[in-house]
């Protein structure tokens, strides 16, 4: 993927790695895209990745068999693209979980060819309290 | 006659707070009580099923639940007794011991403890606390509400809704029910900036296109049994509604997230003084409050942007709660002035054993190239430069005061410039 910000153009992007949410101002430039704004390296990482191939973590819950616990957390166990959040989210929609699972148990494997999988994050179904 | 049962230190509330007081006492050796009203622990996080809890304390990018867990899990290791929908009815004070009356499943318990904790979290301000009038249909929700729906009972509450304020959950709940399926119209703000993070506005409105509009509040809901449209108008600077510029939205649903007031009532019963800014307890920096022997953590202390810093004051007053030190603390007030919205701890003991004391603060404006200036009878014991300062970003500070610098009875006094 190529990596730029259209010439003499700049762009602003929050980074959303961490709290401090750093402005991070990216400038294209002869020498390539300049980065300012950012406390980390962390935030030079995201931003050129938020110009190319903007990548996020997925949390939605899924339907389960159980009614305690009618709905349970989920998220992505690695980043898929931005523009596939809503895709995953409704296919999700589809998964019904019939198993006391727990946290980090796979409930969808290599979601809608993303390579990336689907796992509980919470305890809901195995904790008493 | 009832029973008394007596513990060295008792926390209410299972959130992130009382959950790490809890432990914390535990591990200094106290004899350790944790109550909880619900059912189940781990207070807000529950339904707080977004990630990037747990960053500070555990370099890791966890949701609500699975950071809670990692505290749950500690418990059938320690001593800590635990209480569930147990329910705290009345609190009176026995010379330096509080004396809890609380409704459990066995029936009505009284509980001798030494030390008492607060960790009873936050409440959400509500449509009535806004002034958004005369509705009695169904449809206006507060953001965590929606949450618990939504994360919770698996119910979704709306197909159209109208987000009013821009706090944290408002728009975390406006990127849920996009994810859910629902129509988010707009997040709508009554002040000029958002309220909420930066990097939520971010990842949950511009990721999916949600527009933001600032100084625009909700002046009039419509609708019988159920919401049906409410009313947009602009505001000038003073949040008064500008005539001529009513917009008519429809939609099914209005979603506050209007703020977060620290719930104190069982404080207050007992006399602890509050903070009109924090509108939490008045405390020192081991987290005590003016009354011996009771603390107050968390979001009960003054609402917070981070569960890892909610843990974190838990933790320092489960420590200081399970010392039972009762010696003069010798405090010192801790001010500010207007450039501030707050300073927490209001107090620092002159005596305490710790040098190094954490501050928390928030600017009362956007600021940009700011310092930090705290001084004591006149003299500067310290200064920082900050790049950016923003009202709903707190900053954390942790500060070494050496004994010589903190003598006499004068505030430290806190004072934020733009330069």
């Amino acid at each position: 993927m190529i990596n730029t910000v259209a010439p003499s153009q700049t762009k602003d992007i929050v980074c959303i790695i961490c709290p401090n949410g750093c402005r991070i101002h990216c400038e294209q430039t002869q020498a390539g895209v300049q980065y300012s704004g950012q406390k980390c390296k962390r935030g030079v990482e995201y931003a050129t990745a938020e110009l190319s191939h903007p990548m996020r973590t997925l949390t939605t819950s899924v339907k389960t068999v159980f009614p305690e616990a009618p709905v349970i957390s989920v998220r992505t166990d690695g980043e898929i693209e931005k523009a596939k959040l809503i895709d995953v989210a409704k296919a999700l929609a589809k998964v019904i979980v019939n198993q006391r699972v727990k946290i980090g148990d796979i409930i969808a494997q290599n979601v809608c060819g993303t390579g990336v999988n689907i796992i509980c994050t919470s305890d809901r179904l195995v904790h008493h309290y | 006659m009832m029973q008394e049962i007596t513990f060295d230190v008792t926390i209410i509330g299972a959130g992130p707070a009382g959950l790490a007081a809890a432990l914390a006492a535990d591990k200094a050796g106290a004899k350790t009580l944790l109550i909880e009203r619900e059912a189940r622990l781990g207070g807000i996080l529950k339904q707080c099923i977004h990630d990037g809890f747990g960053l500070v304390r555990f370099g890791e990018k966890l949701s609500g639940p699975e950071y809670a867990e990692r505290y749950i899990e500690q418990l059938p290791n320690s001593n800590v007794t635990v209480l569930t929908l147990s329910f705290v009815s009345e609190i009176h004070r026995d010379q330096n011991d509080s004396i809890l009356t609380v409704i459990t499943r066995e029936g009505i318990q009284q509980i001798r403890t030494r030390a008492l904790i607060f960790a009873t979290g936050c409440r959400e301000r509500t449509s009535r606390q806004i002034g958004v009038q005369g509705h009695h249909c169904a449809g206006v929700f507060t953001a965590g509400t929606a949450q618990y729906y939504t994360n919770i009972l698996g119910k979704l509450p709306t197909k159209r809704c109208v987000v009013l304020g821009s706090g944290d959950i408002g728009l975390i709940m406006a990127r849920r029910l996009t994810l859910e399926g629902a129509e988010v119209v707009g997040v709508y703000e009554a002040k000029p900036t958002p309220s909420g993070l930066t990097r939520n506005v971010s990842q949950c409105l511009w990721d999916f296109e949600i527009p933001l509009h600032t100084s625009k509040t909700v002046t009039r809901v419509f609708g019988d049994a159920r919401l049906t449209a409410v009313e947009i108008a602009s505001v000038d600077a003073r949040i008064r509604p500008i005539a001529g510029t009513e917009e008519i939205i429809p939609c099914d649903a209005l979603i506050l997230s209007v703020g977060l007031i620290p719930e104190n009532e069982l404080a207050e019963s007992i006399g602890v003084p509050i903070d009109a800014k924090t509108k939490g307890a008045v405390v020192d920096e081991q987290n005590e409050t003016m009354l011996r022997g009771v603390f107050a953590c968390g979001n009960a202390l003054h609402v917070n942007d981070l569960v890892d810093y909610v843990s974190e004051s838990g933790e320092i007053a489960g420590k200081a709660a399970a010392r039972q030190d009762r010696k003069s603390r010798g405090l010192i007030p801790v001010e500010c002035d207007n450039s501030l919205l707050y300073v927490v701890p209001q107090r620092i003991c002159r005596n305490a054993e710790e040098l190094e004391r954490i501050f928390f603060f928030r600017s009362t404006r956007d600021m940009d190239n700011a310092s930090l200036t705290i001084t004591k009878n006149g003299i500067t014991l310290y200064t920082k430069k900050y790049a950016h300062l923003r009202p709903p970003e707190m900053e954390r500070l942790p500060l070494l005061l050496k004994p010589e610098q903190i003598t006499g009875n004068e505030p430290l006094r806190f004072h934020l410039e733009e330069s």
